[in-house]
């Protein structure tokens, strides 16, 4: 078993052509990177929003809610309705695309909410009494601190939406979910088995730009990477209910 | 001058957190509110930098209605100290300290330059300024929080609670480099605290509050302690007023020449010039008093040395007041207060029975009512 996962992963066969691995890898990227960007463009600036003017906190907990709709059973759903109203294979790509969203979006609310919320209220008072403007506060203030906590929430959207985007093979779309589901219907095991896999790793692979990304952005007053951490500065911790 | 009148803060639930309270915070002088917590003190100060809005009232800083400026422009003119520090994490001390120049669009070299200085002004190591607010004490942190109110060189200073949230040593060095601050700089400043002892030591002039926001006192410490005005002004003042109050009172009182020997005499040299009680004052070479010591007590062939020395006594200065001459005498194993010159050398012993009798003459502070310009209310 493991030695034909082994054969299928290194075989250059494998690898090549429009249903390769290498093709599917891209487009498996290629999901992942728009959802990203769309839920973050929506979720970023609604969490800070949230968490600067205390208003609308019940955004945050229907947004958790969203995590309880089954993904598969909303995708057949939505598919279903724009098939008839959306041309070509963009009938397909925008039901997977808003499923994936939908999932993306709480972790990176909550964990940019969280972070806002978290600021010390004696920094946020003193930012106001120093003379800045509300604007100020949140750009000056409140996103840096925030951004430990914002980052954590990406990460964890990063790897539910890899594991996630399989599913978009199911409405016949590509992406390493097509390894899964093609194996199982044809009794490869050797692909269904390899696809998770890959999976995997891409999600591992895909954590480490952003584990990156927070060194270099997060101060170090924030961290304590000046020195070792005490125990009574807040740690740095996932979002609730992220799911990695 | 910082001038309230008749500001009225009403919460829309209808709590009266400050009712038509009037005062007036003169310049280059230190005004502190103190009162109970829910008294309002902390609101009255945020009004004055809009950081709450009255309700109704006015108030000005300088002849400005500070209601018709813009909020933000008006509190980048006004230095802000809060319990705590309210310091960014994120930014290096210098970076913290240099928040409103920058604000104010200093450039950036100029600005934390500048940030280095004020850090040696209130007493920190400059190298500390590339430290973040997590490595300093608090102490260390309350610091920083003047330095950054005074990056601007504000005229007009609000502090709330500035030094509550550190140990009582640390505060009351604080308390000390802060007085000694403003006399060097003069800026008019509006604290609010809760220790009365603090708004006592610190305070030019003092407003006690209570609850409902209303002034139940504005008075110059020495006449808050001499006169109360009501019940809960002198419950509020707490025990040993007459004696803290001797605290605003100094007066010379008659010094004796008192016997001394060196640090280092023989015991028999000091049992020669000791008195009748067998006490004998024991001094430097540069005549600083160092402690009492009872030759009697020790072994007849020594020298007089540190561990002879018996530390119980304070000392008071010639000039000081009549509280720290009477605790000289009060605290000295010997009965005679050490009393020392301003630079700290020996001027002479009084008793405690002759700083009395020199209390006894002194007259109580004045009643209160001219000294303040307490607008009408």
């Amino acid at each position: 078993m493991i030695g034909s996962i082994i054969d299928w992963l290194t075989s250059s066969a494998s690898w090549s052509g429009a249903d390769g691995i290498l093709a599917r890898l891209l487009e498996h990227i290629g999901y992942t990177l728009l959802v990203l960007v769309i839920a973050a463009v929506i979720a970023i600036p609604l969490g800070l929003w949230i968490g600067h003017t205390g208003r609308g906190r019940w955004l945050v907990t229907a947004a958790n809610a969203l995590r309880a709709v089954p993904t598969l059973g909303l995708l057949f759903a939505l598919t279903l309705v724009l098939l008839p109203v959306l041309p070509g294979d963009t009938a397909f790509l925008v039901p997977s695309v808003i499923v994936l969203v939908l999932l993306a979006i709480p972790a990176i609310l909550s964990g940019t909410y969280a972070g806002v919320e978290a600021v010390d209220p004696a920094a946020r008072d003193a930012a106001r009494g120093i003379g800045m403007t509300g604007v100020q506060v949140l750009v000056k203030v409140e996103l840096p601190i925030a951004l430990p906590l914002l980052i954590s929430g990406l990460r964890a959207a990063v790897l539910q939406v890899v594991a996630t985007a399989t599913v978009a093979a199911y409405v016949g779309l590509g992406g390493l979910g097509r390894f899964l589901i093609d194996g199982l219907a044809t009794q490869d095991y050797a692909s269904t088995a390899g696809g998770a896999l890959l999976v995997a790793v891409l999600a591992l692979a895909l954590d480490a730009p952003f584990a990156l990304l927070e060194r270099l952005v997060v101060s170090p007053g924030l961290t304590g990477r000046t020195r070792p951490l005490r125990p009574s500065e807040p740690n740095r911790t996932a979002p609730a209910g992220g799911s990695t | 001058m910082i001038r309230l009148d008749g500001v009225t803060k009403q919460y829309p639930d209808g709590t009266v957190a400050v009712d038509d309270l009037s005062l007036t915070a003169p310049d280059r002088a230190i005004t502190v509110l103190v009162g109970p917590s829910g008294c309002g003190k902390t609101t009255t100060l945020r009004m004055i930098n809009r950081m709450i809005e009255p309700t109704s009232g006015s108030v000005t800083i300088d002849g400005q209605d500070v209601l018709a400026m813009d909020a933000a422009q008006l509190r980048r003119g006004i230095g802000y100290v809060i319990q705590h520090g309210g310091l960014f994490p994120h930014h290096t001390v210098e970076r913290n300290v240099a928040a409103v120049p920058l604000l104010l669009g200093t450039p950036k070299k100029q600005a934390i330059t500048r940030a280095r200085e004020l850090l040696e002004l209130v007493g920190l190591d400059p190298a500390l300024g590339r430290r973040y607010p997590s490595q300093l004490s608090g102490g260390q942190q309350q610091r920083v929080g003047v330095a950054r109110a005074l990056a601007a060189d504000p005229p007009v200073m609000l502090m709330d609670e500035p030094f509550s949230a550190v140990d009582p040593v640390v505060r009351e060095q604080l308390q000390d480099e802060f007085l000694r601050l403003q006399g060097e700089l003069g800026k008019t400043i509006v604290m609010v605290t809760h220790d009365i002892d603090e708004a006592i030591k610190l305070g030019d002039h003092v407003a006690v509050l209570q609850v409902g926001g209303r002034i139940a006192q504005l008075a110059r410490p020495a006449e808050l302690l001499a006169h109360p005005a009501d019940n809960f002004v002198a419950d509020f003042l707490g025990r040993d007023r007459g004696y803290r109050a001797l605290g605003f009172d100094s007066a010379r009182v008659p010094l004796h020449d008192e016997p001394t020997v060196s640090l280092g005499a023989t015991v028999s040299e000091a049992a020669a010039r000791a008195g009748s009680d067998g006490w004998v004052l024991v001094v430097d070479d540069r005549r600083h008093p160092q402690g009492w010591a009872r030759p009697a007590d020790l072994p007849g062939e020594g020298s007089i040395d540190e561990r002879a020395l018996a530390l119980g006594g304070t000392l008071a200065r010639v000039d000081g007041p009549l509280r720290l001459v009477l605790d000289a005498a009060l605290s000295s194993p010997s009965r005679r207060g050490v009393v020392i010159d301003g630079d700290g050398a020996l001027a002479g012993t009084c008793r405690a029975t002759e700083v009395l009798s020199v209390i006894e003459t002194r007259e109580r502070p004045s009643d209160p009512g001219d000294p303040i310009s307490h607008p009408a209310s």
